[in-house]
């Protein structure tokens, strides 16, 4: 996958992390994935369909997700609730935004569904197999998160 | 900019309706009332008088746009106006938006300043 597909996602995920949560998240590097698991315990996907088409996930340790919902709401958030799934959502709906604006300067112009929110540990996440699945490692004070891309171009 | 006005803020995302509010309160807001979706946004505004509305555009059971042409289609409500809140920021999202009547349009993530900001511009017009 052409790294220039990948860069829109990794830079609005910096910026919905910063703008909205005050969170300072550094990208490690991206890699391709051959297994389903979720490297975290709640997932956002994002279906995408248009120019290109495909799905879209992050996926947030309990640890790191507490913390960002606690900073994007202004209070201490000690443990999972229906509050902390929902933000995962909408997180995964930010970040597709900002990335299909940066896309569509691209070239490519895609519309997105509502996101769905997958929740527990070991949990799998299925992307369009028959497609390279792209993942990017973040690190936060306090924990880890990873996006996954899966787009057919 | 009268922060005594009511605000309806309508997001699917119970998250963003929280994030959003609170905004609304460090502005200085007080009476906010909200929605899930388009459809129950409609049922609000038959119950209360809004004088500001703030939406997302992707919502399931009636979308933000959708939920924008309903209220301009309506006498009682034609006049409210309407803030686009949405992850939404492509041209041809924008440019809908703009021709079905919307009074200013947020791009998330926003800060705070950003929303006071795009708020004074639709009172200062």
């Amino acid at each position: 996958m052409d790294v220039k597909l990948i860069n829109p996602f990794i830079d609005a995920t910096l910026n919905v992390l910063e703008t909205m949560a005050y969170t300072k998240a550094e990208a490690g590097k991206p890699y391709l994935k051959n297994d389903r698991m979720a490297r975290g315990d709640l997932t956002g996907v994002i279906g995408l369909i248009g120019e290109m088409s495909g799905t879209i996930s992050v996926s947030f340790t309990e640890k790191s997700i507490l913390a960002v919902v606690s900073n994007m709401f202004g209070e201490e958030m000690k443990e999972m609730n229906d509050d902390i799934k929902d933000a995962v959502g909408e997180i995964a709906n930010m970040i597709s935004g900002q990335a299909r604006q940066k896309l569509e300067e691209l070239g490519r112009s895609m519309k997105a569904a509502i996101p769905t929110v997958i929740v527990g540990k070991n949990h799998t996440i299925s992307h369009m197999t028959r497609h390279p699945v792209v993942a990017i490692p973040f690190g936060t004070d306090n924990g880890d998160f990873t996006i996954e891309v899966c787009l057919e171009e | 900019m009268d922060l005594n006005m009511k605000v309806l803020v309508v997001d699917d995302f119970a998250t963003m309706r929280r994030i959003v509010k609170n905004v609304l309160k460090q502005i200085g807001f007080t009476h906010i009332v909200e929605a899930d979706d388009g459809t129950t946004a409609l049922g609000v505004l038959k119950e209360n008088r809004v004088d500001l509305i703030i939406s997302d555009w992707n919502m399931p059971k009636m979308t933000g746009l959708d939920f924008l042409k309903t209220v301009r289609g309506d006498e009682s409500t034609k006049d409210i106006p309407f803030v686009m809140v949405t992850a939404e920021a492509q041209k041809d999202n924008v440019l809908q938006a703009v021709q079905a009547g919307v009074s200013n349009y947020i791009v998330k993530p926003f800060t705070a300043d950003t929303v006071k900001e795009k708020l004074a511009k639709v009172f200062d017009n």
